[in-house]
């Protein structure tokens, strides 16, 4: 009887049906490109094209994106207006190991600096690079990087009691604000530029079938990971604590919760699964530029979260892919006519399906 | 004052916002196991004493200490919690999307660590404790709804039930019959009456009928200080009472 009240809580049951479908999706759609990518010959009309294997990994790390989102605000209330800034800094971190892994192959061939530095004259790395030549290395800086920014913003703003649309605003400003930084050249990130022209990454040339089939299932392997790890916090008793912030936050803390230490955990957890999911982002689709910390890249992922259904994970899984497909789609078919239809889906969303999309197959569920 | 020891002492406790005196050298004492109401009109100070007591304000002087060796003045509002002392709010505030269960599990004493809230499971002796709560709050029925169901006397009950579960001292309780039907008050007034004795506990309220039905003894407050103390009828029959508050 206990355990019945548990499920009827949140519209994940014990028995994860939603989850498992759109996972399953995800997860069947990577091993079938997969596998006719590597059994198919070249020349057969079923043999995917880079193309479609790398929407459909950009496609799966923003749904890890959005799931991270999901975690914060579905969960705890915390609206980020600024997640992209640390998929952005996952993204640099694997892009500063693939611009060394270049190596001499660049167009000035110094064997150690990449190209940016020498047509900007530096004589020497910064020491900020070092180290990025090795991979572990730089796999613990897409982690790490997102983290401490994550921690260091999170413990000023958290114990400030900055919440609502004050935390909102401030994290739109501290993607902004790492925006600028990013485009200035002698931040050492390559600039306006960023980096580009990556070759291979761990002795893998990023051009192969091979690697671009690895990085579409790391990238399934990371979401199915991360979900399980948001599921996990989010049907404990702190997951409870999370929920009961987002609905008295003052109760929760009379109630003897110390609130700003657990919205430190999660924003932090969070910024990890952000910060990898821009990590496998980034060799996918070959560029990383200070462009992806615009502020309007961080409201996407909320819109996706919104449409998908928020506060049920699966839901930001699905709604990051479909919004995605969508915006491929209509910027192919009718560009001019995206910006539109994502302001009017978000409008529609919000006012005829509060629960998203996934709401609709779950109404029995929860009424 | 007494001999006795006592739970709460507050001693010239003085509250301005922009040169208002929310609170003018307010010294009040609450015994164990005390029932005791606070009265007194709008802007008397009843809310900011609560404050200062559960760490949200900081007074510009006095001291308040929790029994003898706590300063109330030095912790933290969760540190304050945890040490014993349970405030309802005014408007009720339980956690709308979890079940009644699941709210009281919240709130059950032990560790808030997040690492220890997040491997924590529910012992058979916690369901036991939750479900003696639920016994004494009347939501035993409901104890699998979502809260946000519940009615808003049943609402009031289950924060009331939430302060239970931590085993506190002293239990702080502002407005709790505002907008009760008088079945609700009367169940709330049994509600309160029977937790005094193990527990002691303060009670904010408007309602005289209700205060005179549950209280032994009654503070009346009055810009911010202390006007009369006593039983009912003796403040009822006190002349600067009457005066600023029960004659209007």
């Amino acid at each position: 009887m206990l355990d019945r009240g548990r499920t009827s809580t949140s519209t994940l049951g014990v028995t994860d049906r939603g989850g498992a479908i759109v996972l399953g999706l995800v997860v069947v759609t990577t091993l079938a490109l997969g596998l006719a990518t590597l059994l198919l010959p070249a020349s057969s009309a079923l043999h995917p094209s880079p193309y479609i294997l790398t929407l459909v990994g950009k496609y799966v790390c923003y749904a890890t994106l959005a799931l991270a989102v999901d975690l914060i605000w579905g969960y705890c209330g915390i609206l980020s207006l600024g997640h992209g800034a640390f998929f952005s800094l996952g993204g640099y971190a694997m892009g500063m190991y693939l611009m060394r892994q270049i190596g001499t192959r660049g167009v000035y061939g110094d064997p150690i600096l990449p190209d940016f530095m020498v047509f900007l004259n530096w004589k020497s790395l910064p020491w900020f690079w070092y180290g990025f030549d090795h991979f572990w290395f730089a796999a613990i800086m897409m982690a790490f990087v997102p983290g401490l920014l994550a921690f260091v913003f999170g413990w000023f703003a958290f114990r400030s009691r900055v919440t609502g649309v004050y935390l909102s605003i401030i994290t739109q400003a501290l993607s902004y604000a790492l925006m600028l930084a990013f485009f200035r050249n002698d931040m050492g990130f390559g600039g306006n530029n960023g980096f580009t022209d990556f070759k291979d990454l761990l002795g893998v040339a990023l051009q192969s079938d091979g690697a671009r089939v690895a990085l579409l299932i790391a990238s399934a392997v990371l979401l199915v990971a991360s979900y399980a790890v948001c599921r996990t916090v989010v049907l404990s008793r702190a997951g409870r604590v999370l929920q009961a912030i987002r609905d008295a936050e003052s109760r929760t803390r009379f109630l003897g919760y110390k609130v700003e230490s657990y919205k430190l955990w999660i924003f932090v957890l969070s910024a990890v699964i952000a910060g990898l999911a821009g990590a496998l982002y980034v060799p996918q689709v070959g560029i990383i530029n200070p462009g992806e910390f615009a502020p309007i890249n961080s409201i996407e992922v909320v819109i996706w979260v919104a449409v998908g259904g928020r506060g049920t994970l699966y839901g930001a899984v699905a709604g990051a892919v479909l919004v995605n497909y969508a915006k491929t789609y209509f910027t192919g078919a009718l560009p001019e006519v995206w910006l539109y239809a994502l302001g009017a889906l978000f409008v529609g969303v919000t006012v005829f399906l509060p629960r998203g999309i996934v709401g609709l197959f779950t109404k029995k569920a929860s009424a | 004052m007494s001999v006795r020891d006592h739970i709460l002492y507050l001693e010239k406790l003085t509250v301005s916002f922009d040169g208002f005196k929310a609170l003018n050298e307010l010294t009040l004492y609450v015994e164990p196991g005390e029932l005791r109401c606070i009265i007194g009109p709008n802007g008397a100070g009843k809310t900011t004493m609560m404050d200062v007591i559960t760490g949200k304000t900081r007074p510009d002087s006095g001291t308040a200490w929790f029994g003898r060796k706590l300063d109330l003045l030095t912790m933290t509002e969760p540190e304050i919690a945890q040490a014993g002392i349970g405030r309802k709010f005014q408007k009720p505030t339980v956690f709308e999307h979890l079940t009644v269960f699941e709210n009281l599990e919240l709130a059950l004493a032990g560790s808030r660590q997040f690492w220890r809230v997040f491997r924590a499971k529910l012992t058979a002796e916690e369901r036991d404790r939750v479900s003696s709560v639920l016994d004494t709050i009347g939501l035993s029925d409901q104890r699998t709804e979502i809260a946000r169901t519940l009615a808003h006397g049943q609402k009031q009950w289950l924060e009331i039930g939430m302060l239970l579960m931590q085993q506190p001292e002293l239990l702080l309780v502002d407005e709790p019959v505002a907008g009760m039907t008088p079945q609700e008050t009367e169940r709330t007034a049994e509600l309160l009456t029977s937790l005094a004795g193990e527990h002691s506990v303060v009670v904010v309220e408007h309602d005289m009928d209700f205060v005179r039905s549950i209280a032994r003894r009654v503070t009346v407050l009055h810009e911010g200080s202390v006007l009369a103390e006593g039983t009912m009828d003796q403040v009822q029959a006190d002349q600067k009472v009457v005066e600023v508050y029960l004659g209007s």
